[in-house]
């Protein structure tokens, strides 16, 4: 009786809330598995199912150069249904099934976890997600590239939220410190590694170079941190617009510096890096750097910025340095900044200083905004989505440049902090079974 | 020797003098209250000994060592706790990272334990929580440990400032007009906190009030503030009969015409 009953009011309840209450009981590491699910089924028969249903091959950003290209659906428009039957089919409907059916196995897999030492069932969950992303990304290069980039603007992001967001001052100078740390972790593997036209030949063996490379990356980013300080000496006596006054100038001094020095190649830049930035690197070094800026927003030492942010004076008051805590946070900040720009350079094979401009900087700013303050969620899903979306709307041409700034003003309107705004990412709450 | 010791301490602001020849003697558990009315410079008093200006002439010391001239977060860390007339709370923070951010001074793991996470820095980070909690059990806004401050209705919001100040371990709690703008019911709950912190953890304190039945009540010498000189010093009884005080509040009894 009781169950009829139960039934009736199950059917009564609306399509999302239904699919809201079979996602709630799902683990995160069912999800990672229903990821590594359609990433596997797409490598196995992904060809084959995009052939039978009449596609040329995998559709390689969920479809969309596909449905947005203006040529493709003028010429055979039954590619714009077959387009989305297939990322149906492959992704959707794949993850979901999987992360259903693993609900249960994977609540206990992961409540089996929780008896272990954190950092084992965090590397267990960032193993399958990385292997997921790996053959995912094996489909074509394109996607590697995008990947990497993508991995590259969350490190940016983050590193650029811990001084707009956590510390609540304006920083403009993330492409400045982007800059140093491509030019610096460059002129190491440069220097050392290769045959190039600016440095000359390989002053050690090639085959030390992948080893040093960590070393070249932290060199770019204590470079990046060595200019934050040039930034931050001045403008943190006082507080205000200075900030963003004098990191807005520092962006177009280190440009024009680089534009004007010949041993880096002046503004034609810099090529041939060596190829160690591969999709395994960057995905630890941006695993590295959202571990550690985590690490440090969550401890008191790191709340202590939005105490600076909130309210200077009390925070003097209460026994905070607020001038140390502001210089190391942007120093911190830069430093990761540096790192993604090494790492940047390393991935793209080439820098020049134009890269490192206004654009890049509106770009960042962007996907802080987009995302969300003063959160580590909202800069990842800042970084992912723009840049995401930045890629899939290619076809578009200059509509792109109209909807990405339209979702901006939306966002801003509705939730003028950003999307995930003022929330902690909590490792050991996210991975908890459910 | 007197725990907080202020001589001859005067201050301008440009051509103004807003504090001349301030003399301040606290003795470790002694209340002490400074009235006067609005203007009169008691606020520039507690930022002059707290750090925030720097008196143009004269000198202060804590507990024997010379304070002027030290940045605000040194004087506080040398065990001078305060609170703001104007509630200045951190809006996105939780009460529990209120008071935990008060022993930001005591910390001993550094950059390095911040950025690693080390077990040291866990070790540290709960025993602060531990010490928070207590504070927030005496202070009764244990219960709302995760709530941010902003959703607290006024009265918490003041006894979260007050553990908070007490978070940081001071020798001397300032209190900068800890009743303003409460109910009769939430002013003589503020007194029963005062009365507790001083007869349980022994602090000094002193407040800057304006209802004289809290000063009354509380306060063991009050001085009395106008136009940055102190016209009074004394008892409650000697202050509340003193000719000078009553002139100050109410002005001269006979009117010359």
């Amino acid at each position: 009786m009781d169950t009829t009953k139960g039934d009736a009011l199950e059917n009564n309840v609306g399509f999302w809330k239904r699919i809201g209450r079979r996602i709630t009981g799902i683990p995160l590491l069912a999800w990672i598995l229903g990821i590594l699910a359609a990433a596997l089924v797409e490598q196995w028969v992904g060809y084959e199912f995009a052939e039978l249903i009449g596609l040329p091959k995998i559709p390689v950003l969920f479809g969309a150069l596909i449905v947005l290209k203006k040529k493709v659906w003028m010429q055979s428009p039954m590619m714009i249904p077959s387009t989305m039957l297939y990322v149906f089919s492959v992704y959707i409907l794949v993850i979901g099934v999987v992360a259903r059916v693993l609900a249960a196995p994977a609540n206990r897999a992961a409540g089996g976890l929780m008896k272990m030492p954190l950092w084992i069932s965090v590397l267990i969950h960032l193993g399958i997600f990385y292997t997921a992303l790996h053959i995912w990304s094996d489909i074509s290069a394109y996607r590697v590239i995008t990947l990497k980039l993508t991995l590259i603007a969350i490190m940016v992001t983050l590193s650029l939220n811990v001084i707009n967001g956590y510390m609540g001052e304006f920083s403009c100078s993330h492409p400045g410190f982007m800059a140093l740390g491509a030019y610096a972790a460059s002129a190491v593997t440069l220097i050392f590694f290769t045959n190039d036209r600016l440095f000359g030949a390989a002053v050690l063996p090639a085959s030390l170079g992948p080893f040093v490379f960590p070393l070249a990356l932290i060199i770019g980013g204590l470079v990046a941190a060595i200019g934050a300080l040039v930034v931050a000496i001045p403008s943190f006596r006082t507080r205000g617009d200075y900030l963003a006054i004098i990191s807005l100038a520092f962006m177009f001094i280190v440009k024009s510096v680089i534009e004007n020095l010949e041993v880096v190649g002046g503004p034609r830049g810099m090529g041939s890096q060596p190829n160690y930035a591969d999709l395994p690197t960057v995905f630890v070094w941006t695993v590295l750097c959202i571990w550690v800026i985590n690490n440090f927003v969550r401890s008191i030492l790191g709340k202590a910025l939005n105490a600076v942010r909130d309210d200077e004076m009390a925070a003097e008051a209460m026994t905070v340095n607020t001038r140390k805590t502001k210089m190391v946070a942007f120093m911190f900040s830069a430093f990761w900044a540096g790192v993604a720009g090494g790492l940047f350079a390393h991935v793209i094979r080439f820098v020049n200083p134009g890269t490192f401009g206004i654009q890049k900087l509106a770009e960042v700013l962007a996907m802080v905004y987009f995302g969300g303050l003063n959160s580590v969620y909202g800069s990842i899903l800042g970084a992912v989505s723009l840049n995401l979306l930045g890629e899939m709307l290619r076809p578009l041409e200059i509509f792109k440049w109209i909807i990405i700034p339209v979702m901006l003003i939306l966002v801003m309107i509705y939730r003028p902090t950003g999307l995930i705004a003022f929330k902690d990412l909590d490792v050991k709450k996210l991975i908890r079974p459910r | 020797m007197p725990l907080l010791h202020v001589e001859n301490m005067t201050h301008y602001f440009g051509g103004l003098r807003a504090v001349h020849n301030y003399n301040l003697a606290v003795e470790p558990g002694q209340v002490r209250g400074l009235i006067g009315p609005n203007g009169a410079g008691k606020t520039t008093i507690f930022n002059l000994i707290t750090g925030i200006y720097r008196p143009t002439e004269g000198s202060i010391t804590l507990d024997g060592e010379p304070i002027v001239g030290l940045q605000p977060h040194e004087i506080a860390s040398r065990g001078l706790g305060r609170t703001f007339q104007d509630l200045r709370l951190w809006r996105h923070m939780t009460v529990l990272e209120h008071v935990k951010m008060a022993r930001y001074s005591t910390i001993g793991y550094g950059l390095v334990g911040a950025f690693f996470g080390t077990s040291r820095r866990h070790r540290e980070e709960e025993a602060i929580e531990r010490k928070a909690l207590e504070l927030m059990r005496m202070m009764r806004v244990d219960d709302v440990a995760e709530q941010r401050v902003t959703n607290l209705p006024y009265g918490a919001q003041r006894r979260v400032e007050m553990a908070r100040a007490l978070a940081m371990n001071p020798k001397i709690l300032f209190l900068d007009e800890p009743t303003v703008g409460m109910t009769p019911g939430e002013l003589n709950e503020m007194m029963d906190i005062i009365k507790q912190v001083r007869d349980d953890l022994g602090l000094a304190i002193f407040l800057i009030e304006h209802r004289l039945k809290m000063v009354m009540e509380l306060c063991e010498v009050i001085q009395t503030l106008v136009f940055g000189e102190v016209i009074a010093e004394g008892s409650p009884e000697e202050i509340q009969n003193n000719p000078d005080v009553i002139e100050a509040y109410l002005g001269k009894d006979t009117v010359e015409t």
